[in-house]
């Protein structure tokens, strides 16, 4: 009986109270022949310390990247991540929290997210903050449809740079509205301007592009968005957060609505969740803002204090006419962001970023060093590249997995046609002991 | 209170009366009681269409969101700005201080389909 | 504001977090000038003391289910086990970066499967979806199932049913799907009314989406029928399972011809909260929505072996999100699940009912009961009685059980509802809270005829009174901007 609050004795005379013997007779509104007989088909209950011994000895058939030299990326990372992130967020007072509707029994929950907001609009040089949306693929999706809302047009140009589940989640998203997404393929591992520009007219909400992008090339935005807002269109942009700490902020490029998903700010890699999307935009499109808001403002006292504002565009008071159907969100995860970002501080996220830039390009310079290798793109690139094999990229994995390294992610895995190209991200945590070995296990 | 004799109602609660060839449009007391404080405006601009039945804008309390449906068609002429600027001088003075926009008529015709005060004061007392 | 901003708690050049000088040569700078931001962010300056204390200190402010009862109905606030958080924490788990090979991530694939594979049993059907990350995410995902689901017969239906005590994320999910909205009454009961529904039945409704409890925490008795009747004009039944909480292991929505339902494991299966997340909303569906689950799916080849697959669904609507799901949340659930085996489940929702039963029969009869019927988990009080006596609305009762350090009930919903106090106690808590609640809510009551505008400035001791929500949304402040730095 785990996690009931009465025991039997008690919960008898609670029904005796009401006039029942059984607790069967509880469920007396429900139709005989929709109630289900006898027990379900679950496993046995297992008291904690069997649980325990259980779910270790399932966790012992993982060999998690965390554990090892790893070298993926693709839109998660293996980031160091300070200890008071857990700790902090591992008490009770924030953990077991509701959403803040009231706003007198949640000030700890409100202020905190409306630092975070404030700390990821400066981080994307914009002007406000939401308080997070599920990840950044859907982010992509949730800023498309914003996007339309905000000039009443239908057609969404992205550029196929993109993340290849950011793409595929924004096509799901978009299919029974009347939004009409068109993919510009890439060229050169790089938006294609010109095909973007023959595509860019009046019926163009945004257009929708990624930097540093999927291969890890750092596109310089300022002609996409200068040809967007020529036309009226939004140019909305998927960051890498951690990027920001070295590269041009969004809002240096006059991006209007920035997305991205935030798990390099603290958040463990989980298998890719929970996850965190941030969406930053412009203070003039606040009410198309999807998702939650957190206000400042004064109690009846005058006193500074928090609640959730503009709650008129949600779900729960618009209803069909909502700016998104967005109810739970990230919550936590957004605590764990403003601690990372608040820990780091300016500094430490320039440094992490220079690390991540600097020991990627050494890695590069390394393995481009070996016979039939090569990185495919020569544009600038931050923490990731795409790796050029002269032979299979399965049989590179292998050859670097004997010295416990996971030496990438196989593009295949996303473009089949790829099949000799691997994408390799370096974060701050591999040293270079760890880049070294793994050149000298390429080039056996 | 009673709703003025000389403006003409819609059900969803907007009022207009004529000014020579235009119609000075708002919203009643009692819709502006029904939204409680409120918060926000968005109106049409100076020049843009808008018809009878349709939306114009929205109005948005702390609560709830609503729509502003114009009674008339014709094209903005004004837009009071001063309700732009604060827009709870529509909860003080919803007939004369806050009213919204004027619309110079495309089909005066039109005036003759809605309510009088008479036929509006009912509606609100059957409520 | 009982704490300072941590922008306010800034010094020069302090720093909580350092890392190592670069070990490695590069020949110059290695990105080129013009990429780079011309001014850094401004973020804190502060060591690890000062954030410590910022946020023990704030968390201090915090009403929880670890510290308060938090009857918030339709959002089942039990108790959070900690041994989910301690297993879920460990780095076999955390460290797994979702783009590994499928033979190194064994331990997590099996335990997700295994997840689905009870939610099958618990719902009654026989296909799952772990991907979507909170219920009105799995909403969504299903709409879009549907939608798909009619494309591929060559049909468009463009209507969605909804009752008129659904909540906002049903329309909501509607309309992102592409489906107008009609919404169907409920009857004198609460229920929702079969004559209204069938004369809303045509060939361009795709589904009918139902909150089974409902809102008012009644069983939807006629469930049976309203699927067929769905069923009979080729249009399906979907399930909002908020309110599962109050009948696992005693009917199953699958039994009831439901074709599609979500779960929030945030409610029902335990995973904490956090403050509006992150939860997770997994879908079940019927046998002929199989093919258009999202991708990748969780699979087990003959040799026992998981995979992630995500070819060889043709007709799959693709995916919601990146990754696989809200994996961390997800196996905190299924931590749950074995704890509680066969019984447990079945004893939750028992032990939910007679809580929430008990409950409202020791509430005050000030407060009206709208609707007769034997409530669920929940039960929904009007306090309109007070208000017309006393002039006090609900808001301030609300607000008065702030000072009495118990999280609100959700007010103000169902909007079918007026003055609408909607009551869930959990399975978690004991006897003897329920009785302090409910005479907690009699001397409020009491308080209501002898001075009620105590309560219209309720509450009194929290570290601020009443938020002003006017100012809030008229003079919006969402953000510091370093112009009011001391």
């Amino acid at each position: 009986m785990a996690y009931l609050g009465n025991p039997p004795d008690t919960q008898k005379d609670m029904l005796a109270e009401l006039g029942l013997t059984r607790h069967s007779e509880l469920f007396r509104s429900i139709p005989e022949s929709l109630r289900f007989k006898g027990d379900l088909n679950l496993p046995p209950a297992e008291t904690e310390m069997d649980l325990v011994r259980h779910v270790r000895t399932l966790a012992k058939r993982n060999r998690p990247a965390g554990d090892t030299v790893s070298f993926l990326g693709g839109g998660v990372y293996d980031h160091f991540i300070p200890s008071a992130i857990d700790a902090l967020t591992s008490r009770g007072e924030f953990l077991t929290c509701y959403t803040p509707y009231q706003a007198e029994a949640s000030q700890g929950t409100l202020q905190i997210l409306w630092e975070y907001q404030t700390m990821i609009a400066e981080l994307t040089g914009m002007e406000l903050a939401n308080a997070s949306l599920y990840d950044g693929a859907s982010a992509v999706a949730e800023a498309a449809m914003m996007a339309a809302a905000v000039t009443r047009r239908r057609k969404v140009i992205v550029s196929q740079t993109l993340h290849p589940e950011s793409l595929a989640c924004l096509k799901t998203y978009l299919i029974n509205t009347d939004l009409e997404p068109v993919t510009v393929p890439w060229k050169n591992g790089a938006a294609d301007m010109e095909t973007i520009a023959g595509l860019l007219d009046d019926e163009t909400a945004c257009v929708i592009a990624q930097t540093p992008n999927f291969f890890g090339v750092i596109e310089p935005m300022e002609k996409l968005s200068e040809m967007a807002h020529a036309i009226g269109a939004l140019l909305v942009v998927s960051v890498d957060p951690i990027s920001l700490g070295l590269l041009a902020s969004p809002g240096e490029y006059e991006a209007d609505i920035v997305v991205g998903e935030g798990q390099s700010l603290g958040l463990p890699m989980n298998m890719g969740g929970p996850s965190l999307g941030f969406l930053a935009t412009r203070k003039k499109f606040a009410r198309q803002i999807p998702g939650r808001l957190v206000g400042r403002t004064v109690d009846h006292h005058g006193k500074a204090c928090f609640c959730l504002t503009l709650q008129t565009r949600e779900q729960h008071i618009r209803r069909e006419k909502a700016t998104s159907n967005i109810c739970t969100n990230e919550g936590l995860m957004t605590v764990r962001a403003m601690l990372y970002l608040s820990l780091v501080g300016a500094a430490g996220l320039k440094e992490v970023a220079r690390l991540c830039a600097a020991k990627a390009h050494y890695l590069a310079e390394g393995l481009s060093q070996i016979k039939g290798f090569g990185v495919r793109y020569a544009a600038p690139f931050f923490k990731e590249f795409v790796l050029e094999c002269d032979q299979d990229a399965d049989r590179v994995l292998a050859r670097v997995a004997k010295h416990g390294i996971l030496g990438g992610v196989p593009m295949a895995r996303f473009y089949p046609q790829m099949s000799n190209r691997l994408l390799v991200a370096v974060t701050e945590k591999r040293t270079r002991a760890e880049l070294d070995a793994f050149i000298a296990a390429v080039s056996q | 209170m009673s709703n003025p004799k000389g403006c003409k109602y819609t059900e969803s609660h907007e009022w207009c009366r004529t000014e020579g060839p235009a119609a000075v449009v708002g919203i009643t007391q009692h819709a502006a009681e029904q939204l409680t404080d409120l918060v926000y405006i968005d109106l049409p601009s100076v020049g843009d269409t808008v018809s009878a039945g349709q939306p114009f804008g929205e109005i948005e309390s702390v609560k709830a969101v609503g729509e502003l449906n114009s009674p008339v068609s014709g094209e903005v002429v004004e837009v009071n700005q001063a309700v732009l600027d604060d827009v709870s001088i529509i909860s003080s003075d919803a007939f004369e201080a806050g009213w919204l926009i004027k619309v110079r008529l495309s089909n005066p015709g039109e005036l003759d389909g809605l309510m009088d005060a008479a036929e509006y004061d009912k509606i609100l007392a059957d409520h | 504001m009982p704490e300072p901003l941590i922008f306010d708690k800034s010094q020069p050049g302090q720093r909580a977090v350092e890392f190592p000088p670069s070990d490695v040569p590069n020949a110059g700078p290695v990105l080129p000038e013009n990429l780079l931001r011309r001014k850094p962010p401004r973020l804190p300056e502060v060591a690890e003391r000062s954030v410590v204390r910022h946020l023990t200190i704030l968390s201090r402010e915090n009403f929880s289910v670890d510290t308060n009862f938090y009857p918030l109905g339709s959002c089942t606030m039990k108790y959070n086990p900690r041994v989910n958080e301690q297993l879920s924490g460990l780095p076999e788990f955390t460290g797994l970066h979702p783009y590994q090979f499928d033979e190194d991530c064994q331990g997590t694939l099996a335990i997700l499967w295994q997840l689905q594979e009870m939610l099958k049993e618990i719902t009654g059907l026989p296909g799952v979806s772990l991907q979507p990350a909170a219920g009105a995410h799995g909403e969504l995902t299903a709409m879009l199932m549907f939608a798909a689901w009619f494309r591929d017969r060559g049909e468009r239906r463009t209507t969605i049913l909804v009752p008129d005590s659904a909540h906002g994320t049903n329309p909501a999910s509607a309309a992102i799907a592409g489906f107008k909205i009609v919404q169907v009454r409920s009857n004198e009961h609460g229920l929702i009314d079969l004559d209204d529904l069938r004369s809303k039945l045509d060939a361009s409704v795709a589904d009918m989406m139902l909150t089974c409890p409902n809102t008012l925490g009644l069983f939807e008795t006629d469930v049976g029928e309203v699927a067929k009747l769905l069923h009979g004009v080729g249009a399906k039944l979907y399930i909002d399972g908020a309110n599962l909480n109050a009948i696992l292991g005693v009917t199953r929505p699958g039994d009831w011809g439901a074709d599609a339902l979500h779960i929030n494991t945030h409610k029902t299966l335990s995973t904490p909260h956090g403050g509006g997340g992150p939860g997770a909303g997994p879908i079940a569906v019927a046998a002929d929505l199989v093919p258009f689950l999202p991708v990748p799916r969780i699979e087990r080849g003959e040799t026992g072996v998981f995979h992630l697959v995500d070819t060889g669904h043709p007709k799959s609507i693709g995916r919601v999100r990146a990754f696989l799901g809200q994996t961390g949340v997800l196996l905190r659930a299924y931590c749950y699940l074995r704890r509680l085996g066969a019984r447990g489940v079945r004893e939750t929702a028992e032990n939910a009912v007679l809580n929430a039963r008990y409950l409202q029969s020791r509430c005050p009869k000030d407060f009206a009961t709208p609707y007769a019927g034997d409530c669920m988990h929940e039960f929904v009080l009007s306090g309109t009685p007070l208000k017309k006596a006393f002039g006090v609305r609900t808001l301030d009762v609300a607000k008065r059980l702030i000072d009495r350090g118990i999280h609100p009930p959700t007010v103000y919903f169902p909007l079918i509802v007026d003055e609408a106090m909607m009551i869930e106690p959990t399975e978690t808590e004991r006897r003897r809270t329920l009785d302090w609640f409910a005479d907690v809510l009699a001397e409020i009551v009491a308080e209501a005829k002898a001075d009620a505008d105590q309560l219209h400035d309720a509450p009194h001791t929290t570290s601020i009174s009443r938020a002003d929500e006017v100012r809030a949304a008229r003079d919006l402040d969402l953000r510091y901007t370093w112009d009011e730095a001391k």
